[in-house]
């Protein structure tokens, strides 16, 4: 096994110990925004989909490569929105209320 | 030096990426935190647009926009209630995304690639192509394409650890050989079957543990993709995200007293099948209308009401809101009691709620509320049913037995609505419903409400 895999599986773990220590911090309260944020920031598939579909590997590489950076994106762009939509909704008690119907 | 910038642009968007999910730990600080993480995207594409391989940009621009046109839309227009489906779909998304990013990759290298790159890829196109399908059968199940019910067939698990083997067989040789493209798309082929199996068992309240295991296996695509491509920000955003699901289908697994293993091995749905015991036939149920409610609720001191899937489905968490409103008008205290599991996602409950402008620290879970219910006038049940089974605490021979429950039936009343007298999920009778002090309020959420509003509100 080369040195940069073993360097790679270093990478890996630590970001799954900070990973771990992060999320189990987060409320219940916020476990949907949870996931649609994770699942935005794991959208950065769309940086191997980028080389992928500008890259001269030929045209089934492009294909593919485009293909994987529409699917990625609408992760990226939708996970964020989305999110943040979300997380507009959740007020305090002394927040502003819409008034009572 | 381009390539040291485009590092230090992955090194700021990892930091950013934590960043951002340690502010999800408060409501107060979530939406700067996820400013920061979508910052930490924007540095990462930006970077990557710099790759000495990038030779033209054209299709990149297609994909960009369309990709954005269509997130931007289904982000916007989504109606709450269908979150976990949305949650689905863009599992798979992402899962397409690393899978064809994997195949590409063996279509350029095949037979040179190293066994470890091998063995990477190997784990990306096998949980990517398992995601993928996966997470398409669960969100036909979750848009009700298909039934939402268990589907078993005979000899399951016997074929699934058959699939399962063979699967293993190809990665080790593919591993070994690398150049056998046959294997390697016979591989993925059956990453695909092997979805469609892991989920087609699963019935719909086992929905939050499956979303959060595929949301799991997606992260470990990402992160496998990133030890092929040698990217670095790839390996961490997967790893974050690949624990995020593991710790969420673990305290999902745990609020469903299922064991790990089970969960791990999706084997999971066939079990719970109808064991219907409890005092059905024996006991008459009592119900309720509108107006005797209303004299209930307007003189109760302490109201706590538990949502479950049923409210999601009729839609009805404005009603509930208006009601929480009518009561504390009249001087009574409301708060909400949220199951882990109640809905089809982790967090489901919190977020219908907020929607419908209840302020989130009246959002009570399990632990702290549970001790609350000795203390409470009223309790209302919309439209759950095995999260507030006590058999689950005192019955060893009930298949829910020891999954953690809120304790409603120690409520002074309960009130429970429904749509009819059918069983739960999971098929058991559940008892509290026979209780002395609970009263039945049978009909849609939505109307029930509807009309329990309006008699509070013509309450003197």
């Amino acid at each position: 096994m080369s040195l940069t895999a073993v360097l790679e599986i270093y990478v890996f773990l630590l970001a799954g110990c900070v990973g771990f220590l992060t999320i189990t911090k987060v409320q219940p309260l916020l476990h949907t925004p949870l996931m649609s944020a994770t699942n935005a920031i794991a959208g950065i598939s769309l940086v191997g989909s980028l080389v992928l579909a500008g890259a001269d590997h030929g045209t089934l590489s492009t294909v593919l490569g485009t293909i994987a950076v529409t699917a990625a994106t609408i992760n990226v762009v939708g996970g964020f929105m989305l999110t943040d939509r979300m997380l507009k909704m959740f007020k305090r008690e002394d927040a502003p209320k819409k008034p009572a119907a | 030096m381009k390539e040291y910038l485009i590092q230090a642009a992955y090194l700021a968007a990892s930091l950013l990426f934590i960043l951002g999910l340690r502010g999800l730990t408060s409501p107060g600080t979530a939406r700067r935190g996820m400013r920061l993480a979508a910052v930490g995207m924007v540095l990462a594409v930006v970077g990557t647009l710099l790759h000495h391989d990038i030779v033209r940009y054209e299709w990149i621009i297609v994909g960009l926009v369309v990709g954005s046109a269509i997130g931007a839309a289904m982000a916007i227009l989504l109606p709450m209630t269908a979150v976990p489906q949305r949650t689905a779909i863009s599992l798979s998304f992402g899962a397409l995304a690393a899978t064809l990013v994997g195949i590409a990759e063996y279509i350029r290298l095949g037979a040179e690639m190293a066994p470890a790159t091998m063995a990477a890829l190997g784990f990306e196109v096998l949980l990517g192509s398992i995601t993928i399908t996966g997470s398409l059968v669960a969100f036909a199940k979750l848009q009700e394409l298909m039934k939402s019910a268990p589907v078993t067939w005979p000899f399951q698990n016997p074929i699934n650890i058959g699939l399962f083997l063979l699967t293993v067989g190809m990665f080790v040789s593919l591993v070994i050989n690398p150049g056998n493209a046959t294997v390697f798309y016979g591989m993925i082929g059956l990453g695909l079957l092997i979805g469609v199996f892991l989920v087609l068992p699963i019935g719909g309240a086992d929905m939050p543990v499956v979303i959060a295991l595929l949301n799991s296996y997606c992260g470990l695509a990402s992160s496998a993709t990133g030890f092929v491509l040698g990217n670095n920000v790839l390996i961490i955003a997967g790893a974050l995200d690949g624990a995020s699901g593991f710790i969420l289908s673990i305290l999902m697994s745990k609020a469903m007293n299922r064991s790990f293993r089970n969960v791990l091995f999706g084997a999971f749905g066939g079990e719970t099948a109808a064991l219907a015991s409890g005092p059905a036939g024996r006991l008459t149920v009592r119900s309720t209308n509108a107006e005797d409610l209303a004299v209930l609720l307007g003189y109760a001191n302490h109201v706590i009401i538990i949502p479950g899937y049923g409210m999601a489905v009729a839609q009805a968490q404005h009603e509930v809101r208006e009601l929480m409103t009518l009561i504390e008008a009249r001087g009574g205290t409301v708060s909400f009691a949220v199951h882990p599991v109640a809905g089809r996602m982790p967090g489901h409950m919190n977020v219908l709620l907020a929607e419908a402008n209840v302020p989130y620290d009246k959002l009570v879970d399990m632990d702290d509320i549970n001790p609350e219910f000795p203390r409470t006038d009223v309790v209302m049940v919309i439209g759950a049913n095995d999260v507030v089974n006590p058999a689950a605490r005192s019955d060893p021979a009930s298949p829910i037995y020891g999954m953690p429950i809120l304790d409603a039936d120690k409520a002074k009343n309960v009130v429970v609505l429904k749509r009819s007298m059918g069983t739960g999920f999971a098929g058991i009778e559940n008892a509290l419903f026979y209780d002395p002090k609970t009263q039945m309020y049978f009909g849609d959420a939505k109307k029930s409400l509807a009309a329990l509003v309006s008699e509070l509100r013509h309450l003197q």
